[in-house]
């Protein structure tokens, strides 16, 4: 499996984790462990950065795993800039997740307000990973304006619906010259494994795993179903024919 | 539509209530079978009709919560400023014709609460107050606001209704959301409960959430006192009001809260009364009208009710609260709002909490936004 690279590092995993929802620090902790996930999302709303015994941080302090805080709570983007430079300097890193959603009753990103944090956020020198629609068009400005990677999502987040907006990921995909990571609504391994086949370069998951029944299982999962989705991929998989080979061929008469 | 009023006009009590009552159990499998449900879905859910159909509303909307929430709570506490109140509300322990020692917190004493507060582990805080313009105004708040602020990762307020402009200034001192409840959405009823003061203003009240939203808060809390009026008929005109608020205020978050009428000091228990299983029945509905909005459970309702109200739909709880003003560290005997029905510590409803598998969440904000 081939490595994947975003700004100047690389990741064996290619599975990424969110770190909210889940029954207790713990759970959430074994969870990212049995997922061999490398890089965790954690919302700088929820960390308590005056407490050095931050309950999230602390089941988070393992040498393998890079956080990657996000600016849920951003209704724009100087809010998300203001987020993130908090961020830079509470967690050490200039690694952010941009998400800008100022509808809190889906969650829908505003690319308006994307875009242009993703400007000056990549002017400021961080590592900019948007959240955004599945929108080719927008993917591809974030390209101009200096994105690290883009953040598409499936389908609304927290919905587990799935791959809704394949067709559009598909465009992404043949268009990106950055990572594309399917983040949000990816609610099962065999949605995960699918992104990973139609050559997303990660996925994010984070309600599919901390809502099921038994988190710990479900991420490891989630693991195996990334690696094989990526191995297929890298496999070439034999194409799905889409025509029926004809008995009266149209082009016979060239042979006769 | 300027404003919810003239919505609310459209409907009258009497046919609402009527129309609950129609609803079948045809309309009730209906309601429940959808994925996106509209009022008259609602009302079904919450109809009498519903009652036998309330163990798969308890686990759709189990489901739905921890889709949306995930398996955790938000704790919050409140901070009592001031029981002065020039209102005369018939339920209420602050009611200006009840003679009680009256209090305003200082500067000093606000300091001294939030050094409990904090000890029990809090960073997110309710600050209530009673309706005194005169002596708790916005001023007041400010005032308090600048002092809370730095030990807080998000406050809340429930105060007396204020106009657009005062709540354009406490958005910008720091407040994140603001509490204000109908009591009850009958208008008739709401003029003999509510006898004198600027809160005897029904329609005053009714639009304090537009001004709220044209403030662009974060967050706006709505509720009904439950046994004010009958419980089913108050709920749908709140779940109308929400609905409207969401589509008109779509940038705001809301929460719900279920406060039940409690004995306080010189009141009289109501004739309109919600068993807890109607509670249940009412939150259920309400989670599955809206997948987003936070339900709130106080401290009015007693420890074994909580702890089953945790996987039902419930998002947020106080907990070692006090509700009166220097309750946590000045003056303990002072009066209550209104008697507390679970006297947990914080830490020992937090770990109720972990009890059935979810955890306490006590910082989900930041002064940054």
């Amino acid at each position: 499996m081939a490595l994947l690279t975003i700004a100047d590092k690389t990741f064996q995993s290619r599975l990424f984790l969110g770190t909210g929802k889940f029954g207790s620090a713990d759970q959430m902790e074994s969870a990212v462990l049995a997922s061999a996930a490398e890089m965790v999302t954690v919302a700088l709303k929820r960390v308590d950065l005056e407490n050095e015994t931050d309950s999230l941080l602390v089941h988070l302090q393992h040498p393998h795993i890079q956080l990657l805080p996000n600016t849920s709570g951003a209704r724009n983007a100087k809010e998300a800039v203001l987020a993130a430079q908090l961020a830079r300097e509470a967690l050490e890193t200039h690694w952010i997740k941009l998400e800008i959603h100022p509808d809190p009753k889906y969650l829908m990103p505003d690319p308006i307000e994307t875009l242009n944090a993703t400007e000056a956020l990549a002017g400021l020198g961080f590592v900019v990973l948007p959240y955004v629609h599945a929108d080719p068009v927008l993917c591809k400005r974030l390209e101009d304006v200096g994105t690290a990677a883009v953040m598409p999502l499936g389908s609304p987040i927290g919905s587990n619906k799935g791959l809704k907006t394949i067709d559009f990921l598909q465009i992404i995909l043949e268009q990106s010259r950055v990572p594309v990571i399917i983040d949000a609504g990816i609610g099962s391994p065999s949605d995960a494994a699918l992104a990973m086949e139609m050559g997303a370069d990660a996925v994010l998951v984070n309600t599919a795993i901390a809502v099921a029944g038994n988190p710990v299982q479900m991420a490891t999962a989630f693991k195996l179903a990334v690696e094989a989705g990526r191995i297929a991929f890298e496999s070439r998989l034999a194409n799905k024919v889409h025509y029926a080979v004809a008995s009266s061929p149209l082009t016979g008469f060239l042979h006769e | 539509m300027n404003s919810f009023s003239s919505l609310f006009d459209l409907y009258t009590w009497k046919d609402v209530e009527a129309s609950i009552q129609r609803k079948s159990n045809r309309d009730v499998e209906v309601a429940l079978a959808t994925s996106h449900r509209s009022l008259e879905d609602f009302k079904a859910l919450i109809s009498p009709a519903a009652a036998p159909y309330l163990e798969h509303m308890a686990q759709l909307s189990h489901q739905l919560t921890k889709k949306r929430f995930g398996k955790t709570i938000q704790m919050f506490a409140p901070m009592y400023l001031s029981n002065e109140c020039n209102n005369i509300c018939t339920y209420c322990g602050f009611s200006f014709d009840n003679k009680i020692v009256r209090k305003t917190l200082t500067a000093d004493e606000i300091v001294k609460e939030i050094g409990v507060i904090k000890r029990m582990g809090f960073n997110h805080i309710l600050l209530v107050t009673g309706e005194s313009n005169h002596l708790v105004n916005v001023d007041y708040f400010i005032r308090a606001i600048n002092i809370i602020k730095p030990h807080f990762a998000n406050i809340a307020i429930e105060v007396q209704p204020l106009e657009k402009h005062d709540y354009d200034l406490l958005k910008q001192s720091g407040i994140y959301s603001v509490l204000v409840y109908q009591e009850t959405y009958h208008k008739e009823r709401y003029k003999t409960y509510h006898l004198k003061g600027k809160k005897s203003n029904f329609y005053y009240r009714l639009e304090t959430p537009d001004r709220i939203g044209r403030a662009g808060m974060h967050k706006i809390g709505l509720g009904v006192l439950l046994g004010l009026s009958d419980w089913r008929t108050d709920s749908f005109f709140c779940a109308l009001h929400l609905d409207y608020l969401q589509k008109t205020y779509w940038q705001t978050k809301y929460s719900m809260s279920f406060p039940r009428i409690r004995p306080a000091e010189g009141v009289d228990l109501s004739d309109y009364g919600i068993e807890d299983k109607e509670l249940v029945q009412l939150i259920c509905a309400y989670r599955l009208f809206s997948e987003d909005v936070e339900i709130s459970i106080s401290t009015r309702e007693p420890q074994s009710f909580r702890n089953n109200l945790i996987k039902l739909g419930t998002t947020s709880m106080s907990a070692g609260s006090k509700t009166n003003p220097g309750g946590y560290s000045v003056d303990e005997r002072s009066l209550e709002q209104f008697e507390v029905g679970d006297e947990r510590t914080p830490q020992q409803v937090a770990s109720s909490i972990a009890d059935v598998g979810y955890e306490a969440v006590w910082k989900d904000w930041d002064r940054v936004f």
